[in-house]
């Protein structure tokens, strides 16, 4: 069961605010303070990519974002809602980058310069990334350790 | 925290002073900045991140973009960064061998002085 699941506006302003709350939880969770920065900036990365998408193909629905501590690892998961026939690969991993130049300049519509960096950091950073393309949206589920299961911490 | 940016241009050098936080939501105003100022003829930039708190893909997007427009002008965009949580996005992207990277904005001039 998800600890704490958050949807938000695909508005750029609201990225921020699913970082500052990933890396709380991740904190709480026991997730080492030096992966706090990349909890941080991969989750960053991820709703990113999230909104563009939303912005460009269904700006009025909301994307959500799942926080997990229960599986010894801090588990995050971020779905859309958006189209992306963009994709080049059904289901795979960190390395289902979005490579048609015209579609990646509409997901990725501030960097047209550079196509999928964002997943391409996201898989730098988090040792456990899965990235699943569907029909209807694409979920990216990350992981990290976590020190103390279910968010209780030890004593 | 929100995106503070300041300029100021030295000799043929422009210094651009960034503090806070380069996201999806701050990025398009680095841009424009980056933008007017190559329109206003300065193709040297030096951008100061060592107030920068958060620098995520779509930052560094931008900067990317920066230095394509200066190259286009025979210009150069090169930054001042020594902090390691900013230091490693370029390195895990590889934009270490695309930036010049500095550990002082002296430093920068210094080499840049060389190099006219």
């Amino acid at each position: 069961m998800a600890t704490v699941e958050l949807t938000f506006s695909a508005l750029p302003a609201h990225v921020r605010t699913a970082r500052l709350v990933a890396t709380a939880i991740a904190r709480r969770t026991g997730v080492a303070e030096a992966l706090l920065d990349e909890v941080r900036l991969a989750v960053g990365e991820a709703c990113s990519r999230a909104v563009e998408a939303h912005r460009v193909h269904c700006p009025g629905e909301p994307i959500r974002i799942e926080l997990r501590d229960d599986s010894g690892r801090f588990e995050v998961t971020v779905t859309d809602s958006a189209p992306n026939d963009d994709l080049q690969s059904p289901s795979g991993t960190a390395n289902g980058f979005i490579s048609t130049p015209a579609a990646a300049e509409g997901v990725f519509g501030i960097v047209p310069e550079m196509p999928g960096l964002g997943i391409a950091v996201i898989a730098g950073l988090a040792d456990d990334v899965e990235v699943s393309p569907g029909p209807t949206g694409v979920r990216i589920r990350m992981s990290w350790p976590a020190a103390t299961p279910n968010g209780v911490p030890a004593h | 925290m929100d995106l503070k940016l300041d300029h100021r241009t030295e000799d043929r050098l422009t210094v651009v002073d960034v503090e806070g936080e380069i996201d999806v939501y701050t990025a398009p105003r680095l841009r424009e900045l980056l933008i007017d100022l190559v329109n206003k003829g300065n193709f040297h930039l030096l951008v100061n991140m060592e107030k920068v708190d958060f620098l995520d893909s779509t930052g560094l997007g931008v900067l990317v973009g920066g230095l394509k427009r200066v190259r286009a002008h025979d210009g150069s965009l090169e930054l001042v960064c020594t902090q390691e949580r900013i230091l490693k996005i370029f390195r895990i992207t590889g934009l270490t061998k695309v930036f010049g990277i500095y550990a002082s904005v002296d430093e920068a001039k210094e080499a840049h002085g060389r190099d006219k």
